[in-house]
């Protein structure tokens, strides 16, 4: 990446230092804590899924019996591991006997370290398999993918049915977009629970399951051989089940899983304790399965001003990195996020855009940066709408995005229509084409307004990290630097779920898929 | 209204041309038989001479068309009403005269998106500091305690915090919506008001963009605000309200 707005060196990376203090500051609270959505995860690792008469995941109705019966605080590890050696019985069929209250884990509570963890290795080694078959189809099918310059065109799908969502996926893909994402029932971030099967419905769009997952992607994988490109797919690994999600997206092949450190806690308010420790795992998970994570730093904007706030934005792209960092994170993975939310009243906004995506660009040079179109200033008018997200277009374009989420003229009114979205890649697609190499093309006037406010965004990002890392992120996040918005260390949900780690506690398969992206050997 | 009637119809470039646009999707693929199924479904709109100016196909099995036309409809206004809010619009300063001349304390206003709706994009607008569109929001209205609860609130909690900060007025947005579920949950809010004897105890309004004033009338708040609507509506209607009322009046 050419450098076009001179940006400090320096500057960056003391950006990059203060970020690192501020992750690192938290990363041992994080080990010495595991929450219930880590430990069903395990669960689901170790091949558990389906529902009990009740239609409650088995993973719930183990947590649920442990938390009840047993001292959590040694890990489900433990637990199935005594449970596997003594009755000689799958994961499966001890979570089906837990459900049905036939089976009382409490029996190993006050037993030593477990000796048996080798037992467990088999289980979560079919579900390694199954992971690494999934990346290696991928990458098989991306390289029988051109590969282009400009960025990767991405839409969204609400319907609040999977199979309508299946139809207007089908369209947009035709239409020529490289990624979809399946936008979930608004409200299931706070489900402390995974709903199980295909559903029809849902408000705003319909659930995240491991069924609606592999639907979709069967059927995209259907168009991927008549369009001879492979088509990306996204959901979202946030909420209160982060890492349970991160999983099934592993293994049913998810590109992208939108992921955040800290969006849940400002404007989901969950607990924040609870969501840095579930970010951890969920990231180990999707850079072992090579999922591309996207981060939501554009919601800041769609709270506060985007003009004056852009700092927060960059700031938080950095903390964002450093916590994927600590997750063994590539940064090919990395998709931070940022967007086009300036006042479209405002003289010069289109340069103060390009200043914010370019300087991003330039900052993050590896990462796949995820930009967000304009959703805050649009008002019901589709016709200038339709223009607010051309010049949207130009700016990503020329400044080298890689996921280019395409703005809707249809925003502010209802979830897009199959029309609506196609006439947003209509004019994606010609503006990607008129602009393929304008940004190789321009340079910028060395004191002009764009270089300029460049600067000055960095020079903030700095001071506010700064700051961030002297009174520490919990702190940070109460008095709410972050969209205005504040949240107490002890405040939100899910902290009932968070607890602090026996000595005896194992989390044996995150070691080993530390252990397998450290060696990267787990290609096979 | 016993006023003449005046009839109008759409204008395109010459009076009572009727002249309108539309674009919708057909599930068939693009073909002369979709365009021709277009035409018909332009028709028995009332929609003379339809002219298909663009089809293009969709997928497989979906095709998009965008038409002209010529309207057979038209309307008397003068048999038209609309349901409106008929209190005096001030703005941000001459609320806040209007606040320092009737009232002795300042007035508590609670706010929420409420119910599974996540998006606090509406109640952001009418209450942040910032506001939106260069209309400051009720934080910084002087004689105006605000309190954003944000989204997802549950009815009962909204409640309760409403009881707790001694609200005078309570702000409920709506913004994403499907199968009318706004409608449920506003109505319930309502019913649980009603079963704890506290409707008169607040100023209930709500917003969003389907939301107007009709229907809070209908579902037995006292506002309803919609789309273009700033936080000085609001706070005009809300503070005329209270005076009504008797809220807090000075002696």
């Amino acid at each position: 990446m050419e450098n076009k707005l001179n940006l400090n060196k320096e500057t960056i990376q003391s950006c990059r230092r203060e970020a690192k203090k501020i992750a690192d500051d938290l990363q041992s609270f994080i080990n010495q804590h595991s929450t219930i959505a880590v430990e069903r995860t395990i669960l689901r690792l170790l091949g558990i899924d389906g529902v009990d008469d009740f239609g409650r995941p088995l993973v719930n109705a183990v947590m649920d019996h442990l938390r009840e019966k047993a001292d959590l605080s040694k890990g489900i590890a433990h637990y199935m591991a005594y449970a596997v050696h003594e009755s000689d019985e799958s994961p499966q069929d001890i979570a089906r006997r837990i459900a049905s209250n036939t089976y009382d884990l409490s029996i190993y509570q006050n037993h030593s370290l477990c000796p048996y963890m080798d037992q467990l290795m088999p289980f979560f080694e079919q579900t390694l398999a199954k992971i690494d078959r999934m990346r290696s189809i991928r990458k098989e099918k991306l390289s029988a993918t051109t590969k282009k310059e400009t960025p990767d065109k991405y839409v969204i799908v609400a319907t609040g049915n999977i199979y309508e969502d299946i139809k207007q996926a089908l369209s947009a893909a035709k239409k020529g977009a490289d990624i979809i994402a399946v936008i979930r029932s608004t409200g299931q971030s706070l489900l402390d629970y995974v709903p199980f099967g295909a559903t029809t419905e849902g408000f705003g769009g319909t659930y995240a399951t491991q069924e609606n997952f592999r639907l979709m992607r069967e059927a995209l994988d259907t168009l991927i051989e008549e369009e001879h490109r492979y088509i990306k797919l996204v959901n979202y690994a946030s909420g209160l089940c982060m890492p349970e999600i991160a999983a099934m997206g592993a293994i049913e092949r998810l590109d992208m899983m939108l992921n955040d450190s800290l969006y849940g806690i400002i404007f989901r308010d969950i607990n924040m304790k609870r969501t840095l420790i579930d970010q951890y795992f969920s990231r180990i998970i999707s850079s072992y399965a090579n999922i591309i994570i996207n981060t939501g730093e554009d919601n800041y904007l769609t709270t506060s001003d985007a003009f004056d706030h852009a700092h927060t934005v960059l700031a938080s792209q950095f903390i964002n990195e450093q916590f994927a960092k600590n997750a063994w994170m590539k940064e090919e993975l990395m998709g931070l996020g940022h967007a086009y939310e300036i006042d479209p009243n405002m003289e010069n906004s289109f340069l103060y855009e390009l200043a914010q995506a370019q300087m991003a660009r330039e900052i993050f040079p590896q990462a796949p940066l995820k930009y967000m179109p304009p959703t805050k200033h649009m008002t019901g008018d589709i016709f200038k709408g339709l223009v607010q997200d051309a010049l949207f277009n130009i700016a990503a374009v020329t400044s080298k995005q890689s996921i280019h989420l395409l703005g809707m003229m249809t925003e502010a009114i209802h979830t897009p229509f199959m029309s609506d979205r196609a006439m947003a890649l209509n004019v994606a697609s010609y503006v990607e084409k008129a602009f393929k190499n304008f940004g190789d093309e321009i340079e910028f006037k060395s004191d002009g307004l764009i270089v300029k406010r460049a600067h000055d965004v960095l020079d903030q990002a700095q001071s506010l990290l700064k700051e961030i890392r002297k009174e520490g992120l919990f702190k940070s996040l109460e008095k709410g630097r972050f969209a205005e918005i504040s949240r107490h260390e002890n405040g939100g949900k899910g902290l009932d779920g968070v607890f602090v780690k026996h000595q005896d506690y194992l989390n044996p398969i995150m070691d080993l898929m530390i252990k397998r992206i450290k060696e990267d050997n787990h290609e096979r | 209204m016993s006023a003449r009637p005046t009839w109008i119809k759409p204008y395109g470039d010459t009076e009572n041309d009727g002249k309108v646009q539309l674009s919708f999707s057909l599930p068939i693929p693009a073909s002369p038989i979709g365009e021709e199924a277009a035409k018909k479904i332009a028709l028995q709109m009332g929609i003379h001479d339809p002219s298909v100016v663009h089809m293009e196909p969709l997928s497989e099995s979906f095709s998009y068309y965008i038409i002209y036309g010529r309207t057979e409809h038209q309307i008397d206004l003068s048999s038209l009403s609309v349901t409106q809010t008929d209190h005096l619009v001030m703005s941000k300063e001459e609320v806040e005269q209007f606040i320092e001349k009737t009232f002795c304390e300042p007035l508590v206003f609670v706010g929420a998106s409420t119910g599974t709706d996540a998006h606090t994009v509406g109640i952001d607008a009418i209450m942040n500091m910032k506001g939106y569109n260069g209309n400051y929001g009720l934080e910084r209205y002087k004689g105006i305690l605000a309190y954003n609860l944000g989204g997802q609130v549950n009815n009962e909690d909204l409640l309760e915090k409403a009881i707790e900060l001694k609200a005078d007025v309570i702000l409920i947005s709506q913004t994403v919506t499907q199968k009318d579920i706004h409608i449920e949950n506003l109505t319930q809010f309502i019913e649980l008001l009603e079963a704890e004897n506290r409707r008169n105890d607040f100023v209930v309004i709500i917003g969003g963009p389907r939301i107007n004033h009709s229907l809070a009338k209908e579902l037995g708040y006292d506002a309803g605000f919609g789309p273009k609507k700033y936080a000085f509506d609001v706070a005009s209607f809300a503070v005329s309200q209270l005076k009504e009322k008797g809220v807090k009046l000075k002696r």
